[in-house]
């Protein structure tokens, strides 16, 4: 049995506009994403910013209620046993927000023990470990408000494991850490899978979730694009080359007129700084830079340059041909 | 017993978080300055030294209330900011639970603004501060206590589901100082204000406080304070799962 699935689920979010005349409108966050996880995995949700990630673990994790579908964690619904839920699984959150600054790290792992039932006899010791854990030992009785980012980070993994939860929502843990950081984050992550737990990760970059992940789900506008292990979405650039181009002001017939093109596999555009790059993916045996050129004609064109694919083409052009 | 090591250990670690901010310190000051000020003032022209004492402890008792009230509104913003509320609603006890000790330990603080508004005036204005029944006061002023928190909880519990419910917190504040007779006697009032002082828990607080301080029976005042107390945590609790319902529904747990 898996111990997350999800079916068809759903939320759309309700906003109004105007002040006088009020208008409501409705933002489909999640568009009837489905997925299940195995015990012992690490499934990646990856996406950009604004993809429905956090929307969709909210639900999993019973902060929001969905609008449509169904979800269970080990086996409990999340809306109708939203309790039985909270005592099995943590959740950690990126960011620096979610902590007391006013009281010590100590103090903030001693409420939420005791907000999860913590038994009094095994706290202390609890605490000692998860501070080891994560690194914060001979810190721990600072107030948190002179804490770097990566140390609350770090301390809000410790307060999602106090319990000793089955399952794991981390919501882009390692948003905002340093290199270092990041990497002994992700060296603890590793380290609870190791030691058997679910983990549900999501994250927007592609290195991390291919580094931690049994199976990564690609979200893009609140729908599941691509779902595979990492060596399955790596298969899906295995061949083929990539023709970036410099343009500036390319119109939105023009990408769709160069997706039609024989042989193009993706095409996707990124703003950098003032520019914007142009890429095109297309197999190994034709070469399109004529054809490309041909179809900018009356668009500003800076430099053009060919490369091999990477794993990151596979998530943009997941990402950006939505 | 679970339960009620959930509220001390709750209080307590509220207790101390408020009671370490620097800002709210500085109003802590101020404010019973303020308060015991303004009772010298009004009631000076009274001939009877009890009767400043009598404003006094209306001053103080306001004073109790107002860091009860706006902090109530604000405690569930508060946690916005913070990004915790998200975390206590998503743990497995009863949100009521979590939420009951923040409000008491709000109202806890009140107790010193009571004690610095007498003090103030007994410093400044040389108002005679001596307790008729000292045990009773005693006991007066943690039942007091107990009920704005617990007046604050139903507060904040209303308030969970939308995000700028602080400045509602704002606007309970000014109109309980006086249909509850914090500085003018309730007789002074139309009659269609009577039902309204007399479902709030600060008006019978606050004659707790002035029969045992001035010489009178506190008792039934006391028991009152405690039933409304216990009334409205009861009604609290059957607010709490309707309105986290909604919030979720709303998503308006969290800031954005």
């Amino acid at each position: 049995m898996a111990v997350v699935e999800t079916l068809d689920l759903r939320r759309t979010y309700r906003t109004h506009t105007g002040t006088v005349r009020r208008r409501v409108k409705e933002i489909e966050a999640v568009k009837g994403v489905s997925f299940e996880i195995e015990r012992g995995k690490l499934f990646g949700l990856l996406g950009p910013n604004g993809a429905g990630k956090t929307t969709t673990i909210k639900m999993l994790i019973t902060l929001l209620i969905p609008t449509g579908g169904t979800a269970r964690v080990l086996g409990y619904d999340v809306v109708k046993d939203a309790q039985e839920v909270r005592k099995r699984i943590g959740y950690v959150f990126g960011g620096e927000r979610g902590v007391y600054e006013r009281l010590s790290g100590y103090d903030n792992l001693r409420y939420f023990a005791e907000l999860y039932s913590v038994p009094p006899k095994i706290q202390k010791q609890r605490i000692e470990e998860l501070l080891e854990l994560v690194g914060l030992k001979g810190r721990e009785h600072e107030r948190t408000e002179g804490y770097s980012r990566g140390m609350k980070q770090r301390l809000h993994v410790a307060r999602g494991l106090l319990h000793d939860p089955e399952v794991l929502f981390l919501d882009e843990p390692t948003i905002g850490l340093d290199p270092v950081g990041a990497r002994e984050l992700r060296a603890t992550i590793a380290s609870l899978i190791d030691a058997g737990k679910t983990i549900l990760l999501t994250t927007h970059y592609m290195f991390e979730a291919d580094a931690l992940c049994d199976q990564i789900a690609v979200i893009s506008q609140g729908q599941i694009v691509a779902e595979g292990t990492p060596e399955q979405l790596k298969s899906r650039v295995a061949s083929g080359s990539v023709t970036e181009v410099e343009v500036y002001g390319i119109p939105d017939d023009t990408v769709e007129r160069l997706r039609g093109l024989d042989g193009v596999l993706s095409v996707w555009v990124e703003e950098r700084e003032q520019a914007q790059v142009l890429s095109v993916q297309s197999r190994a045996d034709i070469q399109l830079t004529a054809a490309i050129l041909g179809h900018l004609n009356g668009t500003s064109v800076g430099r053009v340059s060919h490369r091999e694919p990477t794993l990151e083409d596979a998530y943009v052009a997941l990402v950006k041909e939505e | 017993m679970r339960i009620i090591r959930l509220l001390s250990m709750g209080w307590f670690f509220q207790f101390k978080m408020i009671s370490r901010s620097a800002f709210d310190g500085i109003g802590q000051v101020i404010y019973p300055l303020f308060f015991a000020t303004v009772a010298f003032f009004v009631f000076r022209a009274g001939d009877s030294p009890r009767t400043l004492l009598y404003a006094s402890l209306g001053a103080a008792v306001m004073g109790m209330w107002s860091a009860t009230s706006t902090t109530a509104g604000s405690a569930m913003q508060r946690e916005r900011w913070y990004g915790t509320l998200e975390l206590l609603v998503g743990t497995p006890v009863h949100f009521a639970l979590v939420l009951l000790p923040v409000t008491i330990a709000m109202a806890t603080i009140g107790i010193y603004s009571l004690f610095a508004t007498l003090l103030w005036g007994w410093l400044l204005f040389g108002i005679d501060v001596t307790i008729v029944h000292p045990l009773q006061f005693a006991l007066s002023v943690p039942v007091t206590v107990l009920s704005f928190g617990a007046l604050g909880f139903l507060f904040a519990v209303c308030f969970v589901r939308f995000r700028a419910a602080w400045a509602l917190g704002n606007m309970f504040e000014y109109p309980v100082w006086l249909v509850c007779g914090f500085l003018v006697p309730l007789t002074f009032f139309p009659d269609w204000v009577k039902p309204i002082s007399w479902v709030l828990a600060p008006t019978w607080g606050m004659n707790a406080i002035r029969e045992s301080s001035l010489g009178g029976a506190p008792l039934d005042d006391m028991l009152m304070c405690l039933f409304l107390g216990t009334f409205y945590v009861a009604a609290g609790v059957l607010v709490t799962n309707r309105a986290l319902r909604s919030a979720r529904e709303r998503s308006s747990l969290s800031l954005t």
